[in-house]
Parts: structure tokens; sequence; C-alpha cells
């Protein structure tokens, strides 16, 4: 083979590569379209000084920040309230989660125990009966608690809270035991040597290198409760108390047409919070660290 | 592992009680005031009639004090907190639905027995011989009221709906000015009530009762008022309330109080009815029909939201897994924006899309995307589409690039061609890897109750049904519409049924899952 047709040859497999990189990129823009077109569309209508389709122009004429002013200062919907209490809820749930799962996954990692082996199976499989189902019961042990506590009732976020503790062991326990059990034992056995207790171990040694399936969980279970819908439309019952999932499902009413730029306005300020952090764990969930995690 | 036991071993060698005097303090403490919170609860709570909850909460309490005064089970105190929760919020719900699967739980058969005999023993009845008086009317704060009276034998008596009785001589006592015609002028807060609105506010007096319980007193014409007694007392030997007035015996009839003529006393109680919900389920016709429509779609709803979303996920993985592709992770940055967005977000961007006034496609096509039991389904499942497949490009793209490439080299040197290198390396090792997320994701859609219910309640409605139920109805939103009523009253037992049918399957799934992953045999070996 000649020199001059070796190049040849590269250029034209050169040329191919091209092509190949061309065609995938055309797929990947379609997807992107796909992906994003509702998007836009959602921020073009959000702009939108009348409640109209618009499929012309990308900026409507007139283009304005009214919308938003109004949900964020229309009594009527008390929208900034909504927001603050999903975040509310899913800030103090998340955090309540990662405590409670943390301190047990790490007793299953550590410690060896008679008890161990039913315990971590029942945590996994009490999760094979999603408590959803059982959202009758829940409204009822919530409504009996709340004789005696009001603050614990129905249409507390208190007792809405407590509702997604129940969930919170399963995978998360799981997962959470598993990256426990990556990190290795002499660690803590130079702390007992030491004469550490068993807390001063788990604070001091363990906590500060689990930080990352930490924030993993934190972030997952902040997206799964925000988004939640089910239970805290049947446990809250006053405007006042609703998330926002509850709070903005009620711009889908008679009145929809009307204030379909409002909550175009509303929808993506209320994303706006799951969007930032699911983008700070993104990496971990492509690693496939989050069996729980599952949408779609 | 020797750390493990060296720590408990440690711990229980040394004082009796273990840790610091501080520590054992403080437990005493936390244990002592739980107790006191818990049994304080768990009273209340059979006070309210419900000793189930409160039995869960009493078990709980001990637990917390076994795992924390004993030094040997140090290592539950660290799972307790947890376990506490999931006992209180998951297993006690879980099973208390599986309980009123076999009750007749439903409007009507909804508070506990104790709670409606009380409520039925408030009924009174107008005796032949009754006391009967002439009335005024004083009205109090809060829509409270009182009447005063004055009887055949001048007997005059001062009686509030808040159950309180003064006679004419307490009220002198207190000062109370008297008018011409021998009323008080005013009682505390009850003013008398102009005669001219004596019939306006009638319906409002008519169901109270005034004054204490064994003398109360009712209104029974627009001048008389008289003295009236309890209608029914219960006979807990019968099990049957009985009518004072006449004698009649009204048995407990499955949860409800009901005359040899057929009356039947309200309210009723939930009773259990045994296998009677699972076979009006199965037997009939009118529930069986919907309930199939509803379970073929859940099956189909399930089904294709995880293969439309695979299929385009692994298209997609597939064509975009190329090192030097350029922009890369700035496409995937904005490829998987729909999975970053909360479901009920997208979803109802959709609807608004698909409206046919103001949706940019209801606006230009509109096939029925509600109305229509196919297109509802359609527009489901493309908004499923849109929200999910970005996960499983990612999940497809991890697995895709943790394939070895030598398999691929060993295959072309063998000459297979693309296509039979993707059948047989690239699709089973995808799957292996997966395959456990797509049946997770499968489980997850059967139960996905944001995306049926916001995008349009389950309807269109399917017609001629006894319970409410619509074509796009997946179980878990039927099952929510026979709990929270649909505008046909609560049937709580049906809905609970319902669920079992759930759990059996969507348990039966994720066993299966546990299995093909090897999760559970994962804690036996790893001791």
């Amino acid at each position: 083979m000649s020199s001059a047709q070796a190049t040849r040859k590269m250029g034209s497999l050169k040329a191919q590569k091209r092509f190949g990189m061309a065609w995938r990129l055309a797929v990947a823009f379609l997807a992107i379209v796909f992906s994003l077109f509702p998007v836009v569309l959602i921020f073009s209508t959000s702009i939108n000084p009348v409640s109209e389709v618009t499929v012309t122009k990308l900026i409507p004429d007139n283009a304005t920040l009214n919308n938003y002013r109004r949900m964020l200062g229309d009594p009527q919907f008390p929208f900034p309230l909504w927001v603050w209490n999903s975040i509310k809820v899913s800030g103090i749930t998340s955090l309540l989660v990662v405590a409670l799962t943390s301190l047990a996954a790490f007793s299953f990692s550590r410690f060896r125990f008679r008890l161990r082996q039913p315990l971590l199976r029942t945590v996994l499989l009490v999760q094979v009966f999603p408590n959803i189902l059982a959202v009758t019961a829940l409204f009822l042990i919530l409504l009996n608690l709340g004789r005696i506590y009001p603050q614990l009732g129905l249409n507390t976020h208190a007792g809405l809270i407590l509702v997604y503790l129940g969930g919170a062991m399963g995978f998360n326990t799981w997962l959470m035991k598993g990256f426990f059990d990556t990190i290795p034992r002499e660690l803590d056995e130079a702390a007992y040597i030491d004469g550490a207790s068993s807390w001063y171990t788990f604070t001091r040694v363990i906590f500060p290198l689990v930080r990352p399936i930490l924030a993993v969980i934190f972030i997952l279970t902040f997206i799964g409760t925000y988004g939640d819908y089910l239970l805290a439309r049947v446990l809250l019952t006053d405007k006042s108390q609703y998330t926002v999932a509850v709070g903005l499902s009620l711009f889908i009413g008679e009145q929809y047409s009307q204030r379909w730029n409002l909550f175009a306005a509303g929808a993506l300020m209320a994303a706006l919070p799951t969007l930032i952090l699911f983008y700070l764990i993104q990496n971990q969930l492509q690693s496939g660290l989050t069996v729980g995690a599952v949408k779609g | 592992m020797a750390t493990a036991s060296q720590a408990v071993k440690k711990s229980s060698a040394g004082l009796q009680w273990g840790g610091t005097t501080s520590s054992i303090v403080l437990r005493l403490v936390f244990v002592a005031l739980f107790d006191a919170f818990a049994i304080f609860t768990g009273w209340q709570l059979i006070q309210g009639g419900v000793a189930p909850l409160a039995a869960v909460i009493w078990l709980i309490a001990l637990g917390i004090t076994i795992v924390f005064l004993r030094n040997d089970a140090m290592p539950l105190r660290w799972i307790m907190p947890g376990l506490a929760f999931m006992v209180l919020m998951h297993i006690y719900p879980v099973l208390f639905t599986v309980y009123t699967a076999f009750t007749n739980y439903s409007d009507g058969h909804l508070i506990p027995k104790p709670v409606a005999i009380q409520q039925i023993e408030k009924q009174t009845y107008l005796p032949a011989d009754a006391k009967t008086f002439a009335w005024k009317v004083y009205s109090g704060p809060n829509d409270t009221f009182a009447l005063w009276l004055t009887g055949q034998d001048g007997e005059q008596v001062f009686k509030t709906s808040t159950g309180e009785k003064y006679t004419a001589e307490d009220l002198k006592e207190q000062d109370v000015q008297f008018a011409e015609d021998g009323s008080p002028v005013a009682v505390g807060e009850f003013t008398p009530v102009p005669a001219n609105q004596r019939f306006a506010i009638l319906p409002k007096l008519q169901p109270l009762s005034f004054g204490p319980e064994e003398e109360a007193v009712r209104i029974t014409s627009p001048t008389a008022a008289a003295q009236v007694r309890q209608k029914f007392v219960y006979d807990p030997v019968q099990d049957a309330m009985i009518n004072q007035e006449t004698g009649v015996v009204y048995a407990n009839q499955r949860g409800t109080f009901t005359s040899p003529e057929g009356e039947a006393l309200i309210p009723g109680f939930p009773v259990v009815v045994g296998l009677e919900n699972f076979t009006r389920l199965l037997t009939s016709p009118a529930l069986r029909g919907p309930l199939f429509t509803i379970f073929a779609w859940t099956v189909i709803f399930a089904f294709m939201s995880v293969l439309i979303t695979f299929v385009l996920g692994l298209l997609l993985a597939l064509v975009l897994n190329e090192p030097d592709l350029p922009l890369r992770r700035f496409t995937r940055v904005l490829m998987i924006v729909p999975y970053a967005i909360p479901a009920f977000i997208s979803v109802l961007i959709w609807k608004g899309m698909f409206n046919p006034v103001i949706g940019i496609i209801g606006s230009q096509w509109d096939p029925g995307w509600f109305s229509s039991p196919f297109w509802a389904k359609v527009g489901i499942l493309i908004v499923q589409l849109w929200l999910g497949y970005p996960y499983m490009f990612l999940i497809t793209t991890g697995a895709l690039q943790s394939i070895p490439g030598d398999l691929y080299e060993a295959a072309k040197v063998d000459g297979a061609s693309g296509w039979q290198q993707f059948r047989s390396i690239t699709l089973p090792l995808l799957l292996v890897a997966v395959g456990p997320l797509l049946i997770g994701s499968f489980a997850f859609n059967f139960n996905n109750f944001t995306i049926i219910q916001l995008y349009n309640n389950g309807g269109p409605p399917i017609p001629g049904t006894p319970t409410p139920a619509g074509y796009t109805d997946i179980l878990i939103s039927y099952t929510f519409k026979l709990a929270f009523g649909g505008g046909r009253g609560a049937d709580l037992g049906l809905a609970a049924a319902i669920s079992i049918v759930i759990f059996v399957i969507v348990g039966a799934i994720t066993i299966f899952n546990f299995r093909y992953t090897g999760m559970l045999e994962e804690v036996s070996e790893n001791v």
C-alpha cells in the first residue's frame, strides 16, 4: 500500500466519521428540541400579557413580567406560601430521613447482633407494600392524633412530615448501608482502641466520610417529597397549608384558559428548587447509585 | 466484624449499666419521658374509641423502653427511631387497610361502635305525659341559645343550649334584673330575642335541647316547649337498641341497629363482613366490568410507559454514546431537563398544551385528548414518554459504558454485523444491568397516581357504572375515588379490597425483582 493510497483511505475514513458525527448531532438536536419545546413554550407563555396560544413568536408582543409579579403578590392564590410550605416540609422531612437512616445504616453496617438479618430484610420487604395505598388509614391516624394534639393532626405540616417519615427506611437504609460498608473498618477500630465511644466514632470518624451519600439521599428525598401529590392532597385541607403540588393543581379548574399565562409563571418558579438540586447529583444518578429513584 | 463484637463486649464487660453515668441518666430520662407521653396518648385514644392505634403506640413505647434499658440491645438503639416511624406510619396503616378490606367501612359505617351508640342515645322523644312550658328565647355568643320557661304549675326556669340550668331563685341571687312580665332582662351574655324574630330562628332552635341531659327540654311548637326523654337505650346483652317509647328492639345487623320491620338507626358502625368485598368485586357485574377495564389499562399503562421510554432512551444512548461527539455534555444537560422537572408540573404543562382552546397542540389538532377514551390514553403516554425517557437515557448510557469493548472486537473478528452485535452482546448485557430498574419503573408506574389524577381525573368517565370510574383510571386512582368519594359516597371497605389486590401484584413484582438482583440473598451472605 503506497503512502498516497493510505492517506486517501484515511481521508475517506475521516469523511465517513464526520458524516457519522453529523447525523448523531442531528439526532441529539431533535432530542433537545423534544425535551425543551414544552419548557420554552411555558417560558414564552409566562411572559405573555394575555392568555393565548403563541406559535409564531418566542418572545410575545409586549412581553412582561406581570404574571410573575401577580403569582408572587396575588392574595387569591398564596403561591409564595405554597412554595415555602413545600420547601419547609420537604427540607425538614429530608433532614430527618437522613438522620434516621444514617443511624440505622451505621448499626447495620458496623454491629453484629441477633436481629440484624431479619430486621434488614423486614425494612426492605415493608417497602414492597407502598404506604400510599393505605392513605385512608393514614388519614384516620392523623384525624385521631389531631384530637389529642391538634398540631399533629390533619391539615398540619407536622402531621404530613410524620407520615412521610413512615417511608424513610427501606431503600434509603439499604443504599446507605452499602456505602457505609465501603468505609474500611480499620478506621473505627483505631478509634475504639483510642477509647472512643460508638457515638463518637459515628459522628467524628464515619460521618465526615459518608457525606456524599448523605447528600444524595437528602436530595432524592427532597425531590420525592416536593413532588408528592397524593398524600399532600388528602392530608392537607386548607388553601394556606397546601404544598405547591396541591396548590398548582387548583389552576387546572374551569378558569384554566384564562389563567394559562399565570400558571406558566408559577410552574417555572415551582420547578426551580428541584431543578437545581437535580443537577447537583446528576452524575450519581447515572452511576446507578440510586436504585430507589424511579421516574417514568 | 471484630470491631463490632469488641465494641459490644467492651460496653457490657465494664459497668453493669454500660456507658458513662451521664449517658445512663440521659437514657433513663428519655425513656421515662417517652413512656409518659405514650401512656397519656394511648389512654386518650382509648377514650376516643381507637384502641388499635393506642396498642401500636404502646408497642412502640415498649420497644423503646427495652432497647434503651438493656445493654445487649445497644445496636438496636440506632435503628429504633426509624423503626418506630415505620411501624406507626407504614406497617400499621397497611395492616389496618388489610383489616378494612374485610369490613363494611363506608359512608354510614364510619365511626366506632361506642361512638355510634353514644350518638343514637342522644335522640329524645316526647312522652305523652310530658311536662310542658311556655317559652321565651335568648341568644348568646357563638350561636348558643337559652329558654326562659314557664310551666303550667308556675315553675320558672332558665335553661341554656350549653346544658346549664338556673331557677328563678338562682338568677335573683346573681342580681339579674327582671322585666315586667317576670322574665330576666339578660342573663350573662344571653339577651332576649325580639318577638318578631322568633319565627326566623325557629329552625335553629328545633334541633337543640336545653338544660342538663336528664331533664332536657325541646321546642315542640312556636309557643310551647316540653321536657323530653332519652329515646334509645343500648342493651349490651342483646347487643341491641331499645326504643323506650314503643319497646321495639333494634338488633345489630351488620353494623346497623335495625328493627324487625327493617327500620335502621343512623349512624351505623363498621363490622367485619368477611370476604364480601372481594366477592362483590368478582361477582357483581356492575363492579366487575369497570374493574376489568381498569385493571387491563393499569397493566398496559405501566408496561407501555416503561417500553416507550426505554426504547427512546436506548436509541438515543446508542446514537450519542460516542466519545468524540462534540458538545456531548452540553447535549446531555439540555436533554434531561424533563427529568429534573417535578412530574406534577410536567403533566400540568402538557395538559395545557393539549387544551382545545389555549393549547398549542389541542387548538390545532384535537382528536379528543380528554374526551376520547383512546386519545386520552395516548395523551397520557405522550406525557409519560416526555418525562420518562431522559431517565432511561441516563441509565442505559451508564450501562452501555460498562460493557467491555473487547467483546465487540471479538465479534468484529468473527465477522458479526452491527445488528448481530447489538442483539447478541449489547441488548442481553444491557438488560442484565438495567433489568431491575425497568421492573422498578414498572412497579412505580403501576401506582403512578399523580399523572393519571392530574391529567384528567381518570376521565372520560365510563358510563353506567355504580362506582365512579373513568377510562384512564388506574387501580390506585380508582381506589382513591372509592375511598374519598366521587360524589357517590365513600366505600372504604371496597377500596381497601382493591388496595390488597394492588399489594399482591406490586408485592409479587418487587419480590421477584429482589430475587432477580439477589438483594435479599445479599443480606444473608453479608454477615
